[in-house]
Order: C-alpha cells, then sequence, then structure tokens
C-alpha cells in the first residue's frame, strides 16, 4: 500500500500549477470566461502542447497510457485553478467513449485530433425529462438503408457550444427507459438537421440544447454495438464521476487556503478575525471536510485502478461525501470572506458556483445515497 | 497510489485469520463477559505476546512487530470483523513508547518486559480535579527530598486504577517560568504508600473510573523518564500517540455491522427496519463517513511510516473517530427501542427478551467519554487550528 505519486505524475500536477500560476490568473480566467467561446483556443493549444491531452489515452493510440491515478492529478489541478477549458467533456467523455467503444477506424479517427487539440468533443446524454437516469432517453436513431436517422433533443450538453464533435446517446429499440436498446452515435456539429442553442452555466461553462432533425448518418458513426451502449456508458460515467471529485477536491483545497490567507489577514475590531476561536473551529473542520473528501477519493481511485467494478459503491459513497463536504467548504468560505465573499469580483464565489455544478453533475447525493443503499442493503 | 495487497500480504492475512481462530476461543469470550475481565484481557494479551503480535506499532529493536501500515491495517480488519477487544493502551500504547523514546537503558530494561508480556498493568495520572482540558495547569506536586520525590496531590479520571500494578504521573517540579515547564513525567510503583484510589461509578452505572490520591508518596528519582522540568514534552508525545488510537476505527466498523445485523432482524409494523428508507440512509451515510474516516486513518499511517511519530494530524483523527464512535452507538442505541434503557442485568435473555442491548447501552453511555478524554475534541481543534494552520 502507498499512496505516492510517480515522478511522471508530480511533473504533470507541478506543469499544470504552473500554467495556472503564470498564464492563468483570475483576471485571466474572467477575460476567458466573458468572451465570445468561453474559453481559450490559445490555452487548450498549450495543453496540447504540454501533452497534457494525451494523458488518458493508450499508446497504441498514440496517448501517453496513463490511468485513473494521472487522471485525477490533472483533474484536481484543473480544480484549484478553476480551469474552465473542457478536459471533461472532451477528453475525458468523448475521448473516454472512444477509446472504449470506438473500432480501430474510430479511433484512428478522432483520438490523435484529440490529443493535438483539433477535435473538441461532448457527450450528449441529458434530456429535459431524465434527470439523473441516463437511460431515460427518448432520442432516436431508425436505422436507414445502410446508415441512420437521428431525431430528437439534447439538453445541458457540457461544451456543446464549442465542440466540433459529439457523441449522443440514441435509442435504436425499446421503450422510453429501457436500459437496452440503446446507441451511441458520433455526430459532427456541423451536420445538416443539427440545431444548437448555447448559454452559459453559473460556473463559466458554455453549454448548449441541441436538436437532431432527420439527422443523416452513414454505418461508421454507429460507436460500439448497437443496442448496447449502456455496456459503455456506465463504466464511463463512473470513471468520470471520479475525474470531477478529483475536481471538487481541488476547487475545495483552494477554497480552504484562500480563506485561511484571507483571516490572517483581515482585521477587524483591532485584531485578524483568524484569532477568534469561533472562525478556528470552523476553520478545522473545512480542513478536516477536504482531507477526508481526499482520502475517500484516494480509495476510490485506488480501487478502481485495481478493478473498476469493485469500486462502485466507493464512487456512489464518495458522491454523496463530496456533495456534503462541499457544501461545508463553500458556505464558509462565503460567510468568512465576508460582504466580498457575495461579490462576483472575487473568486470565492465561482469556485462555490463550480462546486454546485459539480455536485448535482452525474446525480446529486440524494440520488447517489440511493444507489448506495439500492446495492448494500437489498434484503 | 495502490492498495492492492501483495502475494506477502494475502499471506499474513490468512496467518492473522488463523490465529484469531484457533486462540480467541469461545471459552475465552465468555470469560471476557464475566467477572474477571483483567484476567481474561490479560491472558488475551499474553496470547498476544507469545505470537509476537503484542505492540503492533512498536519498532523492532523493542520487541514490537514492525508491520508495515498495510499489515496493521489488515490485523486490524481482521480483529474488528471478530469483535476482538484492543490491547489496552496504558502500557502498549502510552508509557512503553515513552520508555523507549526517552528513558534510559535500565528504565528500558526494567519496564518494557513487564508491559510487554503483559505481568504489569498500568494506569495513567494525567488529569486532575480542577484541570481537565488545561492539562498544563495541573499542580500534584514532587518535591526533591534526597534521592526521592515526594508526592502530594490527586490525579483523576484513572481508568482500571483498581487493577494497576504501576502509574504514570505528570507532576509538577517547579513553579518557575510558563506552567508547561516545571512538569515532569515520573513512574510510580501503586503499592507505595501513601497511595489511595477512590472509584468514580461512570454514567454507564460501571466502575472503570477512578480518583487517585498521593499523600507523601516517595519515589525513586531514577523514576523520572526523560529529563527533570521537561516532562510536557513527553506528555505531548503520548498523547498524540493516544490520540492515533483513539480513532479506532475497527470498533465503529464492527458497531455498524451489528446495526445492519440487528436491524434486519427488527420487525416494526411487518416490515424489516433495515428496509425503512430513512434508517438506510442513517446507515449509508455512518458507513461512508467511516470509508472516508478508514482512508484518512491509513494515509496517517502511511505517512508515521515515512516520518516517524504522528503529529498534530492525529488530533483530526481523534474528533472524526470519536464523533463517528457516537454516532454509531446513538443508532444503536436506536435500533434497541425501548430496550437501549434496559440497565444491564444478569437476566436470562429468554426471560428478558432481548440479548444484545446491555452492550449497547455501555457502550453509548461511556462511549460519551470519548470526545471529552485524550483532551477535549475543542481542545484538539485549538491544536490543529495552532498548529497546522497557523492560526494564533
Amino acid at each position: 500500500m502507498n499512496f505516492d505519486f510517480s515522478e511522471e505524475q508530480q511533473m504533470v500536477r507541478d506543469s499544470i500549477a504552473r500554467f495556472v500560476q503564470d498564464d492563468y490568473d483570475w483576471d485571466t480566467r474572467r477575460a476567458i470566461v466573458a468572451s465570445d467561446t468561453g474559453m481559450s483556443e490559445k490555452a487548450w493549444q498549450t495543453f496540447a502542447e504540454l501533452g497534457w491531452l494525451s494523458i488518458p489515452f493508450a499508446e497504441a493510440d498514440g496517448g501517453f497510457g496513463g490511468n485513473i491515478v494521472d487522471t485525477m492529478v490533472i483533474m484536481e489541478e484543473i480544480g484549484k485553478g478553476l480551469v474552465v477549458e473542457p478536459y471533461l467533456p472532451t477528453v475525458v467523455l468523448f475521448g473516454g467513449l472512444i477509446a472504449r467503444a470506438g473500432n480501430e477506424a474510430q479511433r484512428s479517427a478522432w483520438i490523435p485530433s484529440i490529443i493535438e487539440g483539433s477535435t473538441s468533443g461532448a457527450f450528449a446524454y441529458l434530456e429535459r425529462q431524465s434527470r439523473f437516469e441516463i437511460a431515460d432517453c427518448l432520442t432516436q436513431a431508425k436505422a436507414a438503408g445502410d446508415g441512420w436517422v437521428l431525431n430528437g433533443e439534447k439538453v445541458v450538453v457540457f461544451n456543446g457550444a464549442n465542440c466540433n464533435q459529439m457523441i449522443v446517446l440514441a435509442r435504436t429499440a425499446g421503450e422510453q427507459s429501457d436500459r437496452e436498446g440503446l446507441s451511441l452515435f458520433v455526430v459532427a456539429a456541423d451536420a445538416e438537421g443539427v440545431n444548437r442553442v448555447d448559454y452559459p452555466m453559473m460556473d463559466g461553462q458554455r453549454v448548449a440544447n441541441i436538436t437532431f432533425t432527420d439527422v443523416a448518418l452513414n454505418a461508421d458513426s454507429l460507436l460500439g454495438e448497437a443496442g448496447a451502449a449502456m455496456a459503455t456508458v456506465d463504466p464511463m460515467i463512473q470513471e468520470a464521476t471520479i475525474a470531477l471529485m478529483a475536481e471538487a477536491v481541488g476547487c475545495m483545497g483552494t477554497l480552504n487556503t484562500k480563506t485561511l490567507e484571507y483571516t490572517k489577514t483581515r482585521e477587524q475590531f483591532g485584531v485578524a478575525i483568524g484569532s477568534f476561536q469561533s472562525l478556528q473551529h470552523r476553520m478545522v473542520d473545512t480542513m478536516m471536510a477536504y482531507e477526508q473528501a481526499k482520502s475517500l477519493l484516494f480509495k476510490v481511485v485506488c480501487e478502481y485502478k485495481q478493478d473498476p467494478a469493485s469500486a462502485e459503491s466507493s464512487i456512489h459513497a464518495l458522491k454523496v461525501f463530496i456533495d456534503k463536504n462541499a457544501k461545508l467548504v463553500y458556505g464558509e468560505a462565503t460567510q468568512m470572506h465576508g460582504g466580498m465573499g457575495i461579490t462576483d469580483e472575487l473568486d470565492i464565489g465561482h469556485y462555490a458556483k463550480r462546486l454546485m455544478m459539480i455536485n448535482t453533475t452525474f446525480g446529486d447525493a440524494t440520488y447517489h445515497r440511493a444507489q448506495y443503499i439500492d446495492k448494500a442493503y437489498a434484503a | 497510489m495502490d492498495i492492492a495487497f501483495s502475494p506477502e500480504e494475502l499471506t499474513f492475512r490468512e496467518e492473522v485469520r488463523g490465529f484469531f481462530d484457533e486462540q480467541f476461543d469461545d471459552e475465552l469470550v465468555s470469560r471476557l463477559r464475566g467477572d474477571n475481565f483483567k484476567a481474561a484481557i490479560v491472558e488475551w494479551q499474553q496470547r498476544l505476546y507469545k505470537k509476537g503480535w503484542i505492540a503492533a506499532n512498536w519498532p523492532v529493536e523493542h520487541g514490537g512487530t514492525g508491520w508495515t501500515p498495510t499489515q496493521k491495517y489488515i490485523y486490524e480488519t481482521e480483529r474488528s470483523e471478530r469483535g476482538i477487544p484492543g490491547v489496552i493502551p496504558f502500557g502498549i500504547g502510552m508509557v512503553g513508547p515513552m520508555i523507549y523514546q526517552f528513558g534510559t537503558t535500565e528504565q528500558k530494561e526494567k519496564f518494557l518486559p513487564g508491559i510487554l508480556d503483559s505481568n504489569t498493568w498500568w494506569c495513567q495520572g494525567y488529569s486532575e480535579p480542577g484541570s481537565g482540558s488545561d492539562l498544563a495547569s495541573l499542580k500534584t506536586k514532587a518535591e526533591l527530598d534526597g534521592d526521592h520525590y515526594v508526592i502530594n496531590g490527586a490525579k483523576i479520571w484513572t481508568s482500571y486504577a483498581q487493577y494497576a500494578d504501576w502509574i504514570f504521573v505528570l507532576v509538577r517540579t517547579s513553579n518557575e517560568g510558563k506552567k508547561q515547564e516545571g512538569i515532569t513525567f515520573i513512574l510510580v510503583d501503586m503499592k507505595t504508600p501513601g497511595i489511595k484510589i477512590n472509584p468514580i461509578i461512570s454514567i454507564d452505572n460501571e466502575h472503570s473510573l477512578n480518583e487517585v490520591e498521593f499523600s507523601d508518596v516517595r519515589v525513586p528519582v531514577e523514576n523520572v523518564v526523560g529529563e527533570v522540568n521537561k516532562g510536557w514534552t513527553v506528555a505531548k508525545a503520548l498523547l498524540a500517540h493516544e490520540r492515533t488510537g483513539i480513532a479506532d476505527v475497527a470498533q465503529s466498523k464492527r458497531n455498524i455491522r451489528l446495526i445492519k445485523d440487528a436491524a434486519a432482524a427488527e420487525i416494526n409494523g411487518g416490515k424489516r427496519l433495515m428496509d425503512d428508507a430513512g434508517f438506510q440512509a442513517k446507515v449509508a451515510d455512518l458507513e461512508i463517513e467511516l470509508m472516508a474516516l478508514e482512508f484518512t486513518e491509513l494515509r496517517t499511517l502511511a505517512a508515521m511510516a515515512a516520518g516517524g511519530f504522528p503529529g498534530p494530524e492525529s488530533s483530526l483523527l481523534k474528533i472524526k473517530g470519536t464523533e463517528l464512535q457516537q454516532a454509531t452507538q446513538e443508532l444503536r442505541m436506536e435500533t434497541a427501542a425501548y430496550y437501549q434503557g434496559v440497565l444491564p442485568n444478569n437476566m436470562d435473555p429468554e426471560v428478558l427478551g432481548h440479548s444484545w442491548t446491555h452492550e449497547a447501552f455501555r457502550n453509548y453511555m461511556y462511549g460519551r467519554a470519548a470526545t471529552i478524554y485524550g483532551g477535549s475534541n475543542e481542545v484538539q481543534k485549538n491544536i490543529i487550528a495552532k498548529y497546522v494552520l497557523g492560526l494564533e
């Protein structure tokens, strides 16, 4: 047993931290979020040049051959810096689905272009009625000749506004919520019949609602086996959840650090507010929340690395734990910054909003607690 | 970043399982519940000693196991699953490490063997009437008279003083300077004239706590551990050891298992308590907290393996560990419904109608002490605020 990071992992961590410190300060991040696309193409190209976009992919596909620990390291740094560029949608989700389900032609068509930074991807899985049940899917793909015709709508698609390729979950058989009969398709964002309406989220992400009207797809668009998408999607969402939880831990750590610094310098009644015991004990609570969240993340990552199936319960547990403890951390950070904590100018509220989005993404605590209970306490 | 067990670790786990299955036998279990607890627990500790497993956290050169963090984890997991009690902490967990860390060669030779083979029962003379969480305000005084110190004063909350052969005591040897200066750590034979034990019955209706009075108790100067007037250093090192053990993830793990077993048997309105959604949510949240705590403990163990002695981070384990113990004990009481209020008695469970609620009552009631002893949780937060967060 060890909780050490390899030399490569430490190098990646340091290089992202240096990028955030030198090229991604708070004013820069604000300007990026306020720009037309809400992301920086320049930053993305830097990610490509520094090799970060290649890390999770197999060496055979031109990647670095990293594992879940590498992804955790990257996502934690992304969380610390509140980096808004679409690493999760493009590399983890779009790239991950291609890597898991793609045939050789599909992998060689997309993975190298993700790595070099030219493919920006998204996974369109959510529909207005589906909440956290991904299999609740009305979007339909019907066989037509050698290919398919796609109709339906996806909502709140992460990176949906900027992506040039997306993977769409669509029903090819069965009823609305059946777990069987779902299929994945790679669809070009500029294909005929694809219509995007984009809008910003509170955490600075640009998302889109996307409609598909008689979109003609050729046979090569099908990713994996028709009707068996959930066998790919379920483990993919688990891995993406771990990545997202690492980002949350990064956000929580930064909030604690900034709040601690603030209370050491902010004076009221003639003394630093950090000298007040009522605040000290609450900062101990948030420190413990962070350390415990990190411990549980390590447990999940270690289990997943050993055998992804064995981590299922722990992933639900992690989602529940982070939900509660992130709320504690951002709540206290906001409170201890006083009036400044509720301004748009200060970064504190933006970390809070990112954590709120993370908490709901891929299911909130209520959902994951129920999942945990279903699996653990079945009579 | 890896928690996979190596083939050697899997072999070790088999050895632990085999040892527990063979040595923690039914006869011992019933003796531990019987009238002579001391004899039964000493017998168990001596079985561990013979196996070489009594001192999991000690270095090999002093008679410890030299186990890796993973081995300690495996051992604790297997122990908790069987409800096997932990080693009584005062000798192995507290004074022993102070003697091998700060003691003279003569002290090591004299005291360590008795601690390891459990022939010497130790108790802890730290808190005083009037000096609890503010430990350094202690007043029990030791005055030099030739080659002896003469001790006068009183210690309180002394667990199992009635069984003890020796007590380690913090005494004031000087009133100069700060209150932390002038404290000395000294070992006292409980048979020395002038020591009186007054029992304290605790909230669980049991007698484990005591007040220990010292009236002109003469102790040889060679019983001082570390330097005279520098006992605070020893006191703090001991508390850090004590706190790591207090987390007792194993106990909480077992409690949750017992809660689930009990709730599967309890029927309410024709439905198993374990199928009640509100109850399930409570159990799930406790299990999830425990997972996080278990890995925090593993991280601390790994850090200790790399860096030696536990630091202020052990305060985190103390706080979260005791909070979780109390939460699990509370839910176990809730599971017992009306029977939670039955005072421990010798009634036949068939007549009484229940078998496990005495243990739940004792654990819950005595468990209230856990957030108070070893430095109250509020004091632990002061320690973290000052030494980890750098807040003054």
